[in-house]
């Protein structure tokens, strides 16, 4: 068994759980007035007994992101290239099961995408695929990193977890970061949304983030599908995950993501839902606890929550996303993983960061550092 | 009397403030604060230059007519560092610059060992080599003897704002150097900036708590004050600091009438 999944079982779900739901409002000061916080006072940040404090907590959240990252955002954008999957998750769009058109971009479609999106002012983009080995498997990925090279200045995957050696032509190729789910860190729970295909072994997903940092990834994403169980829960394994990663591989930067289940071509309906104001506690609870680690917004928050909320601790964003391939080219609205719900373009965006005086940053990489 | 200017290189510079380019809200309040600060000589990473953006950060710092001073950020090790120089000095004209290599993107420290070697091939290929160090004594003497133009140790980890944390190896550092030592990283407040001016640091650089603070272009000002008020007190030499209380009518003047 590798030393994640060790960790992770080291650890009682229930017992976590607990004792996150009897921290006091004296944990949560405590926590508050740290300078070095730790796992325990993470917990106390994420408790009910923060609630009452919220407003300090973000406060303190955004003040420590202006310190580190400055009045700016860093502006990036995925870019579908496939919705092959051989993997059942219940909760997906691309699941294997859902009848849906299925799509895998030819050289042609990858360019005319790349086109769109560097027109958008683009040059940091994330490559997304399902899980289909023999369709989108690391040649087809290589192809599309040499491709795209020529148009942006960082090249970042979200795909099916790799091979140490895999990760290692793909950095070579001029792959930056890899972000990989866990999507629950509840290993039962795990099974029951990932009854089949590759993704259904769980510590083969869990070690991903060691293979691709062994292999010298640049930046590695981690996090959870809020909605498939306890949020507080699923961040404290997050943080443990993170801690353990930021020790053995600290050349290395991290990044956190926060999906929250979306509408889409399945049938599944969340049941571990996060209010809003829940959500802004998370962010803010991870900024407070690790002030280096960056934290990434999506397009699947709605506008007036993205307005109000980028400031209190993230550092990236995407906008005018399109969740399904050849998207960008094509109009039709089909065969999509997620529906966003911020459907405002690149340029709205920026004009709104701007209007609230924070910089929007398009490029910060060179290709020289691969 | 001459005048005080300080020499890197074979460029002069009235001002003993140097600045960064980063977390400011706009490229035009950078621009303001820039000018405020009265600053010649302004670094700027390699990895935020965009020929694809109308008003790119470039764009800004030649409209101030500043001396542009790139840097490696984003290197990890030598040999990026020094592809990302030769980069630079085709993409900005100059020849100058700021080698920085910190492979932990946590603290962002630099590397002793990658530093030396990437500033001893840097310096061969013709560039003015201005490196950022932890405040090592020993190494800004290697350094030194690699033919860099000046040595910039660290006050405090970058962006924390905690001041002169190192001051004791930053005053070793300032006595032993033949080359300007450039106090970089670190400084939080204006007062911080004199402190290291009146230590005998030949300049500072100050990018965070000038981007950070609530009135940028103020801060800058206020930060241009402090380098002149500790550069002149530096000349006008500090009044010791004295360990024992001296009396003012002493103590021992009766033995004389004995």
């Amino acid at each position: 068994m590798s030393e994640i999944s060790s960790l992770i079982d080291s650890l009682n779900w229930n017992a976590v759980e607990q004792s996150i739901l009897n921290k006091t409002e004296s944990d949560v000061l405590h926590a508050l007035d740290s300078s070095k916080p730790t796992l325990e006072d993470f917990k106390a940040l994420l408790s009910p007994a923060a609630i009452p404090h919220l407003s300090k907590i973000a406060m303190l959240s955004q003040q420590l992101t202006l310190q580190r990252f400055g009045r700016v955002m860093q502006m990036y954008v995925p870019l579908y290239l496939s919705n092959e999957c051989q993997n059942i998750c219940t909760y997906c769009g691309f699941s294997m099961d859902n009848k849906l058109k299925r799509k895998t971009l030819t050289d042609e479609e990858i360019l005319q995408e790349a086109h769109i999106i560097k027109a958008m002012g683009y040059e940091h983009v994330l490559l997304v695929t399902g899980e289909a080995n023999h369709t989108v498997g690391v040649s087809y990925l290589l192809n599309a990193v040499k491709l795209l090279q020529p148009f942006f200045s960082q090249i970042s995957i979200e795909v099916q977890p790799l091979e140490e050696n895999e990760y290692k032509l793909l950095v070579d190729a001029g792959v930056h970061a890899v972000l990989v789910y866990q999507e629950t860190y509840h290993r039962e729970v795990y099974k029951t949304y990932h009854p089949k295909g590759k993704k259904s072994n769980f510590d083969y997903r869990l070690a991903t983030p060691d293979r691709a940092g062994e292999a010298g990834v640049y930046k590695i994403g981690l996090g959870t599908l809020i909605g498939l169980e306890n949020w507080r829960v699923e961040a404290f394994y997050t943080a443990v995950h993170l801690q353990y990663l930021e020790k053995r591989y600290w050349k290395t930067k991290y990044s956190i993501s926060f999906p929250r289940w979306r509408p889409h071509a399945g049938t599944y309906a969340a049941e571990n839902c996060i209010s809003n104001k829940e959500f802004v506690q998370l962010i803010s609870a991870y900024r407070i606890f690790d002030q280096e680690v960056e934290l990434s917004l999506s397009t699947r928050e709605s506008p007036n929550f993205r307005d109000n909320v980028f400031a209190l601790g993230f550092t990236s964003m995407s906008a005018g996303s399109k969740t399904n391939p050849g998207g960008y080219a094509n109009k039709e609205e089909s065969l999509e993983q997620f529906e966003i719900s911020d459907e405002r373009s690149a340029a709205e965006i920026a004009e709104m960061l701007k209007s609230k005086g924070y910089e929007p940053v398009w490029k910060d990489w060179s290709t020289c550092y691969h | 009397m001459t005048p005080d200017v300080l020499t890197i290189a074979d460029t002069t510079f009235q001002s003993r403030l140097f600045t960064g380019t980063g977390k400011f809200s706009s490229g035009e309040e950078m621009y303001h604060a820039l000018l405020a600060s009265g600053t010649e000589l302004v670094t700027v990473a390699l990895k935020r230059v965009n020929p694809n953006e109308k008003e790119d950060i470039i764009f800004w710092l030649q409209k101030g007519n500043f001396h542009l001073l790139p840097n490696t950020s984003g290197a990890r090790h030598a040999k990026e560092a020094v592809l990302a120089a030769h980069l630079a000095r085709e993409a900005l004209g100059t020849n100058w610059l700021k080698l920085e290599i910190h492979p932990d993107p946590k603290y962002l420290l630099p590397d002793p060992i990658e530093t030396v070697a990437a500033a001893e091939q840097l310096v061969k290929d013709g560039f003015v080599v201005l490196p950022y160090v932890h405040a090592d004594p020993v190494l800004c003497k290697r350094l030194e003897d690699v033919g860099c133009a000046a040595v910039m140790p660290l006050g405090a980890p970058i962006g924390t704002n905690k001041g002169l944390k190192t001051s004791d190896f930053l005053e070793i550092i300032i006595e032993q150097s033949k080359v300007p030592v450039i106090v970089d990283a670190g400084l939080g407040a204006p007062s911080h900036a004199a402190a290291a001016l009146e230590m005998g640091a030949s300049a500072v650089l100050v990018n965070t708590a000038m981007a950070v603070a609530g009135d940028p272009v103020a801060m800058a000002g206020a930060f241009k004050k402090a380098c002149e008020a500790g550069r002149e007190a530096y000349q006008a030499k500090l009044a010791p600091i004295r360990k024992q209380a001296e009396a003012s009518s002493p103590l021992l003047s009766f033995l004389d009438s004995l």
